[in-house]
């Protein structure tokens, strides 16, 4: 059984009484210990700023070519926070237990209560930054609401939030660089995490620009290096995130935790061929006014605006009449699959269905004319002044539709079907956001500890940065005090000469296969090993079949891929042949992980476990712990677990109805 | 879905590395798809380079919606090609016709170096955010969100301002390489708000200072910037900035 740490005491004492009694690091000693963050999306870069304002000496790295790259920028709808300044009855428990439920019951108490603790902090420090959040007439922020919840709890900058809080974590880390707090070095990738006597003591990064191997000391490593969504290719991500940082770790003996817990985002725009190297998102912001729909009679030809009114079926009102457009990710997705597997899909490809803008519309223009006191107005009038609501909350959303597709979303429905949004599983941490290594941490979407088997909208950015800052500094400062008496250890020591020796050899042997496949076609091929038979639902026969798969490509991977130009020069698809080679081993890893899992949870669903109405079917008798998974050499690992104890919240089936 | 598909030649700027001259070299790309991204079809080009035995064309791109800022790309002679209020990566191909050449060319500015091909070094950025592009808040300083209103006008076009990705296309679009509307926006930015005012003079002393030892250009106010911006971030932002370092200059101790 793995130990999380978790202190004793009430649920909603446990972090105060832990930031009371953890130890300290006297400002002198804190100038004399260094500490390696790896990423720098809301994650790393708040990690980075808190620890550099805190007087340590931070080396922070990421592979893009500026820190304000990093992919949290993409996120769009907004952050949660308990504030409860809508009045609507919001609380810090009550975002605990909707994170809880929302996770289908997978997630640690404890973890996720300390979230919702440090929710108002986040959005007070942001506010302080200078984060532009959207605000009412009267001056005061104004919230919105998400799918998996009844309140208004959402902090937002239009369909912008992510870039807007990525900015101010940027500005705040620039501002360290400035003062000489932390050091960056952008277009770096970390290729090793270099271990003394077990302990994590530094890692070996790769200059992107010139080839060149790094060797960098750290009295503490953090992980801040996001999801491995872009296992499936095509995903949400950016085209640069990977696994490679955390899965280096694993491969260093850090457990990787529920790797098959990875979330389909309901709201994406639909696949439109081959080519494709991308999906988009259409934030979840969208299904707050937006109601989903496809046609009720199967083979249907009309246009969308054809297809009268009775003849719509609005699956999801009808299905889940309490939550109604605004169940959660996981439920929404698995709701899309069904209509379009049973045949009602839209579009030519048939994968897809509508998001339909027009009632809002209408209503958002029935409000304007009462609110400016108008008479006599004729529908077209009222339809063009709920156009402008509609373009003020969601424009930048619609034209990123309309450049996407060539259609105009004010005029026909979008069409919108499932993708890989976002993982809850990554390396396993500990309360204190230590992994099983000493030493090294997971921050962010890198670790696996507050969402469980799905997470609700809002809530990544909202982890992100309590992980960043209010919950490291104190956690990683904690065991950093027992580390002042061990002064920095140079990188001519023997384990970092060895570490970045095997780096080296595996560049050169990835370079010298000289095969004739490119890396990129057999990412392609992996993301559809995994997206057919571990992606929105999986059975074990696919799961089998697709571990022979992805074992027999990793075959032919190292024998035949192909890396143009040369090691020491900037060289991008080296780069991605690095990625993609972890890819392929965390691809088999998933597989591992949901064939073992034999139940449904969340976004996990094994069509063997599921209710008559078909939703998923947990077994909390025999699964309700983390499957922390230890890697055990080519093909092989160890599941060891961490049980979920329930003190507070009592478990039940997930009721969205 | 159209099944419409063109052919293309493509004159694309080709350099290994800052230290050597580089030059055009054209490429057919063939069965390219209206719904395409543009760079989903420099992809379709670099497969076929790989598979061939040559080596792929170098460009920056992540995201590839449009936010983070990354790709760039100077394209028919413009930044970003030819679709208002757009980043390259959301260029799609039916901006172009079949049997059309498209001529490809890095950001150039002394500003930004290239690194390779079509990527490009814009550090330079991140130096000016340094010189002061920040509210000196350390974490755990705030005070309630809402215990400070903001008029909704001003929080807005702080907003406004806030949105610039920080791609560089201003810059690439200046014929004197200036930098003034991505430091213009940030000034804006926090000078709107009262939580960056405080800062609002050494800051933009600073970050002009930085500007100016990057080597970008003055601003003569052609409004190419404007233009050319993914963001539309407006030129009305470089008048701030001006009034801004104007008063901060006079003012100053």
């Amino acid at each position: 059984m793995l130990d999380s740490k978790i202190p004793a005491g009430k649920l909603e004492d446990k972090w105060v009484d832990y930031k009371g009694h953890c130890k300290l690091v006297n400002p002198a000693n804190k100038r004399k210990m260094e500490v390696i963050i790896v990423g720098t999306g809301l994650a790393g870069a708040s990690a980075a700023a808190a620890m550099g304002e805190l007087g340590y000496k931070v080396k922070a790295f990421c592979f893009q070519d500026s820190p304000r790259r990093a992919h949290s920028i993409a996120a769009q709808g907004g952050i949660n926070a308990a504030k409860n300044y809508q009045n609507d009855g919001d609380s810090v428990f009550r975002l605990f237990y909707d994170t809880i439920k929302g996770g289908d019951y997978r997630a640690r108490e404890a973890n996720v209560h300390r979230l919702a603790e440090v929710s108002s902090n986040i959005i007070d420090q942001c506010v302080a930054q200078g984060v532009p959040f959207a605000r009412e007439y009267g001056g005061l922020l104004s919230n919105r609401s998400f799918g998996g919840t009844q309140v208004q709890r959402t902090f937002y900058a239009a369909g912008q939030t992510g870039q807007q809080l990525l900015i101010g974590a940027y500005q705040a880390l620039e501002r360290q660089v400035a003062l000489g707090n932390v050091t960056m070095h952008a277009r770096h990738e970390m290729l090793d995490v270099v271990k003394i006597d077990g302990v994590a003591k530094g890692i070996i990064a790769r200059n992107l620009i010139t080839g060149e191997l790094e060797k960098h000391f750290g009295h503490a490593v953090l992980l801040c290096t996001g999801g491995y969504g872009n296992v499936f290719y095509l995903s949400t991500n950016a085209m640069g995130s990977n696994v490679t940082a955390a899965w280096k770790a694993h491969k260093q003996g850090a457990y990787f935790a529920n790797p098959c817990f990875t979330q389909i985002h309901p709201t994406c725009i639909p696949v439109s061929g081959d080519h494709q190297s991308k999906l988009t998102l259409m934030s979840e912001s969208l299904r707050n006014d937006g109601r989903i729909w496809v046609p009720k009679k199967l083979g249907e030809t009309r246009k969308a605006n054809e297809i009268p009114e009775e003849e719509r079926d609005y699956y999801l009102e009808r299905r889940y009449p309490a939550f109604g457009n605004l169940v959660p990710r996981d439920v929404a997705s698995r709701a899309a699959k069904e209509r379009c597997d049973a045949g009602y899909g839209v579009g030519t490809s048939k994968q897809a269905v509508y998001l339909d803008y027009a009632a809002a519309i209408e209503r958002y223009g029935k409000i304007e004319v009462s609110k400016q006191g108008l008479k006599d107005v004729s529908i077209d009038q009222i339809i063009a002044m709920g156009k402008e609501v509609v373009k003020e909350k969601y424009g930048n959303l619609f034209e990123m539709y309309a450049k996407i597709t060539g259609e105009n979303p004010y005029e026909v429905p979008m069409r919108i079907y499932p993708a890989v949004h976002y993982t809850m599983g990554g390396l396993w941490v500990d309360y204190e956001l230590q992994t099983n290594v000493k030493g090294l941490y997971a921050l962010g979407e890198a670790n696996f500890s507050d969402h469980g088997a799905n997470r609700l909208g809002a809530s990544a950015l909202m982890q992100g940065l309590a992980d960043g800052y209010f919950v490291a500094p104190y956690t990683v400062g904690n065991n950093l005090a027992d580390e002042i008496y061990n002064a920095a250890i140079p990188t001519t020591h023997p384990a970092f000469e060895a570490a970045a020796k095997v780096v080296a050899e595996r560049i050169a042997s990835l370079k010298n296969i000289n095969g004739k496949q490119s890396v990129e076609s057999f990412h392609k091929r992996l993301g559809k090993i995994i997206w057919n038979e571990c992606g929105m639902s999986r059975n074990k026969e696919g799961l089998l079949k697709a571990i022979a798969d992805v074992q027999a490509l990793k075959k032919e991977f190292w024998s035949d891929v192909r890396i143009p130009g040369e090691i020491n020069e900037y060289n991008p698809e080296l780069d991605k042949a690095n990625r993609v080679a972890d890819f392929i081993e965390l691809g088999e890893l998933m597989c591992v992980d949901a064939l073992n899992r034999e139940e449904s949870c969340g976004g996990h669903f094994r069509e063997e476990y599921q209710t008559p109405e078909g939703e998923a079917l947990r077994d909390d008798e025999n699964y309700m712990y983390v499957a922390a998974w230890e890697n055990k050499g080519e093909h092989e690992w160890q599941l060891h677990k961490e049980e979920l104890k329930y003190e507070v919240i009592k478990p039940s089936q997930r009721n969205y109805k | 879905m159209s099944q419409n598909t063109m052919n293309l030649k493509l004159k694309v700027w080709r350099q290994k590395n800052a230290n050597t001259t580089g030059a055009f070299v054209t490429y057919d790309v063939a069965g390219i798809s209206h719904e395409m991204s543009f760079l989903e079809m420099l992809d379709i080009l670099n497969e076929k380079l790989i598979v061939d035995g040559g080596e792929p064309v170098a460009f920056d791109h992540d995201c590839r919606e449009g936010i983070c800022g990354m790709c760039s790309l100077y394209i028919n002679g413009k930044p970003h090609g030819p679709w208002q209020a757009n980043t390259t990566c959301q260029l799609h191909m039916r901006a172009f016709k079949d049997g059309e050449t498209i001529v490809i060319e890095p950001w150039r500015a002394n500003s930004f170096p290239i690194v390779k091909d079509l990527t490009v070094d814009r550090s330079a950025f991140d130096r000016i955010i340094q010189a002061g592009g920040y509210v000196s808040v350390n974490t755990g300083n705030a005070v309630d969100g809402n215990s400070l209103p903001i008029e909704k006008d001003k929080a807005d076009a702080s907003f406004a301002a806030a949105m610039c990705i920080g791609c560089g296309a201003c810059v690439a679009a200046c014929k004197n390489s200036s930098a003034m509307l991505f430091l213009s926006a940030k000034v804006s930015h926090l000078a709107l708000l009262p939580q960056g005012a405080i800062e609002r003079k050494s800051r933009v002393l600073n970050m002009v200072a930085q500007m100016d030892k990057e080597g970008f250009g003055a601003c003569t106010n052609t409004g190419a910037c404007e233009a050319t911006c993914p963001k539309e971030i407006s030129i009305s932002n470089i008048a701030r900035l001006n009034l801004e370092y104007l008063g901060a200059g006079l003012t100053a101790e």
